[in-house]
C-alpha cells in the first residue's frame, strides 16, 4: 500500500490540472451567473406583467424622474469600466493602480446604492411604498434585489481593497479580482435591462 | 515578457504536470483588450446611454421608441459581457454556459407573458 | 494503513483550525464528500420516517369514511408537510448522498471542486429542514399544500406558509450552491482519460440533475420570495384586489417544480443504469441513447409546466402546446426503458436486491409513466386533475420510482460505504413486503380518482363509495411501514457485522469499485487513467474471438487491478491533496435559520443571522483551504 505520510499542500493556490483546461471558479461563476439570469428573468417578467395593471397611484409617470436615473446609469456604467482597468492593472502588475481602480469601482457603487436609496425615499414622499399598489410591490422588489446584489458587490470589493491594502493581492490573485469583476459586470448588466424596461418604455397611466 | 505570454500565464492554463489524457490551453486566451479599448467600450456604452435618454423625449419618433430602446439595450448588454467580461477572448464554454441561463430566460419567461396574453392589443 | 499527516493546529482568532478527520467532533467539521454523503443519507432517512408516519397519519384518518381522528386543519398541514418533506427534505437529499458519495469516486477525483462549498450545502440543508419543521411548535406548520398556490398560501392567518417560503428559500440556497459545485466536478476533474462519453450514466445523470438545479431554483427563488413580502409585508404580487394574478404563482412554482420532479426521477435512473449491467453481466444496451435521452428529458422538461395547470384556464392554445410537449417528453422515457430491458435481455441475471429494486423501478415507473401519458391528454386531465388519480401517478413515478431506485442504491453501494454488506434475506424480503404493500397503497388510488374522489379532502361520505378501497391502500400504507422497518433492522444489524469488505464485491464496473470498501479519505492512492467505458470491467476482463468474457490475467497484458503503469509507484511522486476540515460552513450556514426566524419575529436576529453567514464568510476566506 501507499508508503508514508504524503505530503499535504495547499489546494485552492496551485493550478491543478483539469478536464477542460479552464479553472473551477471560472467555470463556477459563469453557471452561478447564467443561474441568476433566471432569478431576474423571473423579477422582470413581474414588472413586466404588473405593468399598467396597478389599481391606486402613483403610477411610474408620477415618480419616475429619468434624467436622474440616468445618470445612475452613467455610474454603474462608469463602475464598469473602472472595474476592468482595475483587473488590467492587476494583470500587469500594477498593484498600485489596480487600487485606485477598485476603490474606483467601489465608490461608484456606492454612489449608485446611494442614488437608489434618495431615489426612494423621494418616492416614498410622493406617497409610493412598497405597498402602496402592484407598481410599487413590483418595483421595489425588482430594484432591492438588484440594489442588494449591488451592495454585496461592493462588499466584496471594500474586501479586495482590504487584502490590497495589506499587501495580500498581487497580480498572483488576478483571478479573484477576475471573479468579483464578471459578478460586478453582471450586475451592471442586469441594470441595463432593469433601465430600460422599468425606466425608459413609457407605462401608460390607467385613463 | 509579452503581454500574450503573460496573458497566457495568467489565465487558466493547466500546471506543469498535468496528467496524461488532459488537455491544457481550451482556456487560452488569445489576446487582452487594452486599457483604451476599455475606454473606448466605455465611451460608446455612454454615447449610447445619452441616446436613450434623448430619444425618451423626442415626441416625433415615439413609434419607434420602443424597439430603438431594445436594440440600444442589446447593443449595451453585448458590448458588456463580450468585452468587459472577455467572453469575446475566452473559452466557448463559459459563453455556452452563460447563453443557456440567458436564452432560457429571455424563452420561458417569454411564454409565460405569453399566456398572459401581455402582448396581445 | 497510512494517514495523510496535517501540520499541528495554527490558532487563527477565536478559533484554532479543527485537524481531527476522525471522531464524533470531525462531523461537523468535515469537508470529506463522503462523510457529508453520508450526512446527507442519515439526515434525508430520518426526514423519511418522520414524512413516512405523516402518511401514515392521513391514511389513518382516510380509512373509514367520516372519521375525525384529524381535524381538518391539522389535516391540511399533515398533508402538506408530507408532500414537503418527501420531496425537499427526503429524495433530493438522498439523491445528494449519492451524488456526493459517488461523484468524485466514480471520475477517479479525490474530492468536489469546492469541498467547504460543499459542507455548507449540507448544513444549509439540515437548517432549513429543521426551519421548517420547527414551525410546529412556533405557530403552526405549513398548511397551503406544497405548491402553495395563492391568494390560499399568502393570506392564510397561521404562520405556517411562512415558515414554507423562508425555509425552502434556506434549502434553496443549499441546493442551488450545490447544483454549482457538482457540476464543475464532473466537468472539470475528471481523471485523465475519462472524456464525458466515458463517464458512467450515473454521471451524467448528475450533471442534467445540477444543471436542471441551477436554472430551476432561481425561479422558485422569487416565487418564494413574493409570497413571503406578500405574507409579511402586504406587498400585492398575489393580490386581486390590488390588480395581482395569482396565476403568477402557479407558473413561478411549476416553472420550478416541473424540472424538479425530473431532478427526483433521474438520479434513480442513474442509480438503476449502474446495477443493471451488473447483475446481468452485460454492458448497458444503448448507453449514449440513455445519455442523450437524460439530456432530453432535462431539456424538455422546462417545456411542460403548464400541463400542471391545464384546468386554470389559459385557454386553448396554451393547453395544447404544452399537451403536445408533455407528450413528447415521455419518448426519451421510453427511450431509456427499451434501453434497460434490452440490458436485461439475454443477461446473465443475479437477483440480488438491488436488482430486486432496479427491476421493481422499471416496472412501477412505466405504470406512472403510463397514467403521466393519460394526464397529457388534457380533456381526460381536467377529469383527472385534484382527484387520486393524480396522488397515484406521481406515488407510482416518485415511490415506485425514485424511491425504489434510491433503496437499490442503498443496497447496491452499502459495503462501499460502510465496509458491510445488508442481508440478503432482510434485503428480500424488505422489497416484496415494499412491493406490495406500495402497490396496495397507490394502485386503488387510480381508481378512486376515476370514482371522484377529490384530492386534499380531510374526510369522505360513506354514500360516495369510496370506502372499501381507501381502507386496502390504507393496509398497504402501514404495510409499506413494515417493509421501511425491516429495512431499518437489516440496516442496523449490518452494523454488528465485522467491516471486512473487500473492494470490488459484486464484481462491478465503475471506478469506485477500484479502491477499499470503505475508500480511504483521499479516494485512490493513485488517480487512475481511464481507457474506456466500464473502465474497471475492462481492466478485469476481455472478449475472446467469440465473445466470451474472459477475465484478464494478472501480470499479462492488462492493467493490473489498483495500479497504474503511467503512475510510476505509489502515489505516483505527488503529494495527495486534501483540504482540512473547516467550522465556518457551519457557522456561515446557521445565519440563515437565525436570520429567517429575525424575519418573522424580531429584526435584531435578522442582524445577528447576517453577523453570522459573514463572519462565517470571512473566516472562510481567510483560511486556506488547506494547512
Amino acid at each position: 500500500m501507499a508508503s508514508d505520510a504524503m505530503e499535504v499542500h495547499t489546494y485552492e493556490s496551485e493550478h491543478l490540472a483539469t478536464s477542460t483546461g479552464l479553472p473551477n471558479i471560472k467555470l463556477a461563476m459563469w453557471l452561478f451567473l447564467a443561474s441568476d439570469c433566471m432569478l431576474f428573468g423571473a423579477l422582470i417578467s413581474t414588472y413586466v406583467l404588473y405593468r399598467g395593471a396597478s389599481v391606486v397611484g402613483p403610477y411610474p409617470n408620477d415618480v419616475f424622474d429619468i434624467p436622474y436615473t440616468s445618470v445612475s446609469s452613467f455610474v454603474l456604467l462608469a463602475s464598469s469600466l473602472t472595474m476592468v482597468l482595475a483587473l488590467a492593472a492587476l494583470q500587469r502588475g500594477d498593484v498600485g493602480r489596480s487600487r485606485v481602480w477598485l476603490l474606483a469601482t467601489a465608490l461608484l457603487g456606492m454612489t449608485f446604492v446611494g442614488g437608489q436609496v434618495y431615489e426612494f425615499t423621494t418616492f416614498a414622499h410622493e406617497e409610493l411604498t412598497l405597498t402602496t399598489n402592484l407598481f410599487s410591490t413590483s418595483f421595489y422588489v425588482l430594484t432591492g434585489f438588484h440594489g442588494t446584489h449591488v451592495a454585496i458587490g461592493i462588499l466584496m470589493l471594500l474586501t479586495l481593497l482590504t487584502f490590497s491594502f495589506a499587501g495580500r493581492l498581487g497580480p498572483e490573485k488576478a483571478e479573484t479580482v477576475e471573479m468579483v469583476g464578471l459578478y460586478w459586470h453582471f450586475v451592471d448588466i442586469v441594470w441595463i435591462v432593469i433601465f430600460t424596461v422599468v425606466y425608459l418604455i413609457p407605462t401608460g397611466n390607467p385613463a | 515578457m509579452s503581454e500574450a505570454e503573460r496573458a497566457t500565464e495568467l489565465s487558466s492554463q493547466a500546471g506543469p504536470g498535468a496528467a496524461p489524457g488532459l488537455h491544457p490551453g481550451s482556456g487560452h486566451v488569445a489576446r487582452h483588450p487594452t486599457p483604451k479599448e476599455y475606454v473606448r467600450i466605455a465611451i460608446i456604452l455612454a454615447i449610447i446611454t445619452a441616446a436613450e435618454v434623448a430619444i425618451y423625449y423626442i415626441e416625433a419618433i415615439e413609434d419607434l421608441l420602443i424597439p430603438l430602446l431594445f436594440l440600444f439595450a442589446l447593443i449595451k448588454f453585448t458590448l458588456v459581457v463580450l468585452w468587459f467580461m472577455h467572453l469575446k477572448f475566452d473559452s466557448r464554454t463559459y459563453a455556452r454556459f452563460f447563453m443557456m441561463g440567458l436564452a432560457g430566460a429571455i424563452t420561458l419567461f417569454l411564454i409565460v407573458l405569453l399566456t398572459f396574453r401581455v402582448f396581445a392589443g | 494503513m497510512t494517514s495523510v499527516s496535517v501540520p499541528a493546529e495554527r490558532p487563527r482568532g477565536l478559533l484554532s483550525r479543527p485537524t481531527a478527520t476522525t471522531g464524533f467532533w470531525s462531523w461537523f467539521t468535515t469537508v470529506d464528500h463522503k462523510k457529508i454523503g453520508i450526512l446527507y443519507g442519515i439526515t434525508a432517512f430520518m426526514f423519511f420516517t418522520i414524512g413516512g408516519s405523516e402518511a401514515l397519519l392521513i391514511r389513518l384518518q382516510l380509512a373509514r369514511p367520516d372519521q375525525d381522528i384529524l381535524s381538518a386543519s391539522v389535516y391540511n398541514e399533515l398533508f402538506t408537510m408530507h408532500g414537503i418533506t418527501m420531496v425537499f427534505l427526503v429524495v433530493m437529499p438522498l439523491s445528494a448522498a449519492f451524488f456526493n458519495y459517488l461523484i468524485p469516486l466514480m471520475i477517479g477525483a479525490r474530492d468536489v471542486a469546492f469541498p467547504r462549498l460543499n459542507a455548507y450545502s449540507y448544513w444549509a440543508f439540515l437548517f432549513g429542514g429543521l426551519f421548517i419543521y420547527s414551525s410546529w411548535f412556533l405557530g403552526g406548520a405549513p398548511n397551503g399544500g406544497w405548491f402553495g398556490y395563492a391568494p390560499n398560501s399568502a393570506i392564510d392567518p397561521s404562520l405556517g406558509m411562512t415558515f414554507y417560503s423562508l425555509g425552502l428559500l434556506i434549502t434553496g440556497i443549499a441546493s442551488t450552491v450545490s447544483a454549482v459545485n457538482l457540476a464543475v466536478t464532473v466537468i472539470n476533474m475528471r481523471a485523465p482519460g475519462m472524456t464525458l462519453f466515458r463517464m458512467p450514466v450515473f454521471i451524467w445523470m448528475g450533471l442534467v440533475v445540477q444543471l436542471l438545479l441551477a436554472f430551476s431554483l432561481p425561479i422558485i427563488t422569487i416565487g418564494l420570495t413574493e409570497l413571503f413580502f406578500d405574507r409579511r409585508f402586504g406587498t400585492h404580487f398575489f393580490d386581486p384586489a390590488a390588480g395581482g394574478d395569482p396565476v403568477l404563482w402557479q407558473h413561478l412554482f411549476w416553472l420550478f417544480g416541473h424540472p424538479e420532479v425530473y431532478i427526483l426521477v433521474l438520479p434513480a435512473m442513474g442509480i438503476v443504469s449502474e446495477i443493471l449491467p451488473v447483475f446481468a453481466r452485460k454492458p448497458l444496451f444503448g448507453y449514449q441513447f440513455v445519455v442523450f435521452s437524460g439530456i432530453a428529458i432535462g431539456f424538455i422538461g422546462f417545456g411542460v409546466w403548464a400541463h400542471h395547470m391545464f384546468a386554470v384556464g389559459l385557454g386553448p392554445v396554451a393547453n395544447t402546446a404544452f399537451g403536445i410537449s408533455t407528450m413528447i417528453i415521455a419518448v426519451p422515457t421510453g427511450v431509456k426503458i427499451f434501453n434497460w430491458l434490452g440490458t436485461l435481455w439475454r443477461g446473465d441475471i443475479r437477483f440480488t436486491t438491488p436488482m430486486l429494486f432496479s427491476v421493481g423501478f422499471i416496472a412501477m415507473f412505466v405504470i406512472g409513466g403510463l397514467s403521466g401519458v393519460t394526464h397529457a391528454v388534457v380533456p381526460s386531465d381536467y377529469q383527472q386533475t385534484d382527484t387520486y388519480y393524480i396522488v397515484a401517478h406521481f406515488h407510482y413515478v416518485l415511490f415506485g420510482g425514485a424511491i425504489f431506485g434510491l433503496f437499490g442504491g442503498i443496497y447496491y453501494w452499502w459495503p462501499k460505504v460502510f465496509g458491510r454488506m445488508l442481508g440478503e434475506g432482510l434485503g428480500k424480503l424488505n422489497f416484496w413486503i415494499m412491493l406490495i404493500g406500495f402497490n396496495l397503497t397507490f394502485g386503488p388510488m387510480h381508481i378512486l380518482g376515476l370514482q371522484g374522489m377529490p384530492r386534499r379532502i380531510q374526510s369522505y361520505p360513506e354514500s360516495l363509495g369510496l370506502s372499501f378501497w381507501n381502507l386496502v391502500s390504507s393496509v398497504g400504507a402501514f404495510l409499506i411501514a413494515v417493509g421501511v422497518l425491516v429495512f431499518l433492522v437489516n440496516a442496523v444489524a449490518s452494523f454488528r457485522k465485522p467491516k471486512e469488505m473487500e473492494a470490488d464485491p459484486w464484481d462491478a464496473r465503475t471506478l469506485e469499485w477500484l479502491t477499499t470498501s470503505p475508500p480511504p479519505e483521499y479516494n485512490f492512492d493513485e488517480v487512475p487513467v481511464v481507457h474506456s467505458l466500464d473502465e474497471l470491467w475492462h481492466r478485469k476482463y476481455s472478449q475472446t474471438q467469440g465473445g466470451r468474457v474472459v477475465p484478464v490475467p494478472t501480470g499479462g497484458s492488462g492493467e493490473a487491478l489498483g495500479s497504474d503503469p503511467h503512475g510510476g509507484g505509489h502515489g505516483g511522486g505527488h503529494g495527495i491533496h486534501l483540504p482540512g476540515p473547516s467550522y465556518f460552513p457551519l457557522i456561515s450556514a446557521l445565519g440563515l435559520p437565525i436570520a429567517a426566524y429575525g424575519l418573522i419575529f424580531n429584526w435584531w436576529l435578522v442582524g445577528a443571522g447576517i453577523v453570522l453567514v459573514l463572519a462565517g464568510f470571512y473566516g472562510w476566506i481567510l483560511e486556506p483551504s488547506a494547512e
